[in-house]
């Protein structure tokens, strides 16, 4: 084996997001606690569970937009640094969030502004990192929206002419325009309908292998968990009760509640 | 207007420049801090004044904390001085601090403004007080207050070009016009107040002090002489200052800030100065000058 292909594994064999002890209570069992793991680069993480198990919650802890109660995150930066998510600044935190992640809400008018254009939505996170050419952000605009298959004609058209599942898909461009290293989903394919959903996933799926992305995704759906995630966290009463591949977890439960989760998922 | 430009007296009924000492202390104390930190929003405790916000309360707050006994007041709306906002607070201030007023720019000592900066250069020993309607320049984008703080703390100026792109976007060329924002010493990005971006690169280096207030919102800001302030732009679309092909039909200036008027019902245009001063010196200069 050369060495530059040494060199590649053994950074990816480092995780890229070290979370320890994770814990944040609103009342008994309500909200997340106990939550440990590591997320490597390239991975799909699914976080699945009933409602009210502290899913959400989890996921806004990891993405530094609440600060827990005990525990603590570490994240690797693209320079190889360690950085304790809670302990850096609030300036270190937004920069992060706007470059090396993403975030793709539930739903997409909480995480798109309405007010303007497609075009410049998906400019918005090249702005805030300095881009000061209009032909780049546009260029990048044009490219975003085909890679997402909206058709680029509609670039200058605002979100709210857009129908639901391109509203997301529009959401998903925006996050990945800056070329992130890890991206969280909060039930991305929540509202919309079936067909729009598998199209979505399809080009979710396709964008995250060809990204190397590493995704952390909260769902309640156990087939977008299968279809995209490579290693699953159960949730209930906010903790953690089985964790591990997908596969393993869906087709071998081991713990009753995942037993029954599994189970009750309708056969058409 | 001629009584005006005579030494008025003052209305012992008030104190001087209408707001009490104290007011004027404070507003004062904010001033200091909105000249050393250039650009950044002081909050102020806005009082009550004798007219309706909108109409120039934060200004008058302003000029009425800084006024002496020998200073000399020029009020402009517009750029004229004869218009209804300029003659009330003028009137106001002659009244409640018996000071001079004039018309003329270089005579001024301070220069209440809405909306323009006059044509004629300012110089060191001057004050110009702008009235505030929107003192946020990200308001349009981020309503919320406690948001936009942290965005100016944190130096995350990303979206304030997110506007000027859906300009270009749907004209074709940046189409703000006025409120045009600035960034004030390469650290806080400004709302100038509505003046025209023509105005704009009167802001850059002016040996003059600028103060800004706003009387609805609360705040206050200034840019201090000879401050660096510049707009902001994108590479590939620069920006640049209204430009107009006519002249002025009263002074035929080609270099001022100009205002259309429709003289009929076919839609004649005719192409006036904004500011009333500086076309009048033209015209007494040409005058002179047969």
């Amino acid at each position: 084996m050369n060495q530059a292909l040494k060199n590649q594994l053994s950074v990816s064999t480092e995780p890229l997001l070290r979370v320890r002890d994770l814990s944040l209570l609103y009342g008994l069992e309500k909200g997340c606690q106990d939550v440990s793991f590591d997320l490597y680069p390239g991975e799909v993480l699914g976080i699945v569970g009933e409602s009210g198990s502290g899913k959400s919650t989890l996921l806004s802890l990891l993405s530094g937009r609440l600060p827990p109660q005990r525990g603590n995150i570490g994240y690797r930066d693209k320079q190889g640094q360690w950085l304790d998510l809670y302990s850096a600044s609030e300036a270190e935190r937004r920069t992060l969030l706007r470059t090396e992640w993403g975030f793709v809400e539930q739903n997409p008018r909480d995480g798109l502004r309405m007010g303007v254009s497609a075009g410049a939505n998906i400019g918005e996170r090249l702005m805030a990192q300095g881009v000061r050419n209009y032909q780049q952000l546009r260029g990048a605009g044009l490219d975003w929206l085909s890679q997402v298959e909206i058709d680029p004609q509609r670039i200058d058209d605002l979100p709210r002419t857009f129908s639901g599942g391109m509203q997301q898909r529009l959401q998903i461009a925006r996050n990945l325009v800056s070329s992130p290293r890890l991206v969280f989903m909060d039930e991305p394919t929540g509202g919309l309908d079936v067909s729009v959903q598998a199209r979505l996933l399809d080009l979710l799926r396709g964008l995250v292998r060809e990204l190397d992305l590493a995704v952390v995704i909260v769902t309640h759906d156990l087939a977008v968990a299968r279809l995209l995630a490579d290693r699953l966290m159960v949730m209930r009463r906010s903790r953690v009760v089985e964790t591990g591949l997908t596969d393993q977890i869906l087709d071998d439960p081991q713990h009753p509640y995942s037993q029954l989760l599994v189970s009750s998922v309708l056969q058409p | 207007m001629n009584d005006l430009s005579q030494a008025p007296v003052r209305d012992a009924a008030y104190n001087f420049a209408y707001l009490d000492e104290q007011t004027k202390r404070m507003i004062r104390r904010a001033l200091l801090k909105a000249v050393a930190i250039p650009g950044y929003q002081v909050p102020f405790g806005g009082r009550e004044m004798p007219l309706p916000y909108g109409w120039g309360t934060g200004g008058m707050q302003l000029t009425a904390a800084i006024l002496g006994d020998d200073d000399v007041l020029k009020v402009i709306d517009q750029g004229a001085d004869d218009t209804t906002n300029a003659v009330s607070i003028r009137r106001f201030f002659a009244r409640t601090a018996g000071v001079a007023t004039t018309e003329s720019t270089p005579d001024a000592t301070v220069i209440q403004t809405r909306h323009r900066i006059p044509e004629t250069p300012l110089h060191a020993d001057q004050i110009m007080v702008y009235q505030v309607p929107i003192p946020e320049p990200l308001r349009f984008i981020e309503p919320s207050e406690t948001e936009t703080r942290t965005m100016h703390a944190l130096n995350d100026y990303g979206v304030m070009h997110v506007k000027l792109y859906e300009d270009i976007a749907t004209f074709g060329h940046i189409a703000t016009a006025y409120a045009y924002p600035v960034m004030v010493d390469e650290r806080y990005v400004m709302d100038p107040s509505p003046i025209p971006k023509f105005d704009n690169p009167k802001l850059d280096m002016s040996p003059a002090l600028m103060l800004f207030g706003a009387g609805r919102e609360k705040r206050l800001y200034a840019v201090p002489p000879y401050t660096k302030v510049t707009s902001l732009d994108f590479e590939d679309h620069p920006f640049e200052a209204q430009k107009w092909e006519e002249c002025c039909a009263i002074c035929g200036s080609r270099d001022s800030f100009l205002d259309e008027l429709i003289l009929d019902d076919a839609g004649t245009q005719s192409f006036v100065c904004s500011d009333t001063y500086y076309c009048a010196q033209r015209v007494s200069q040409q005058e002179q000058g047969q």
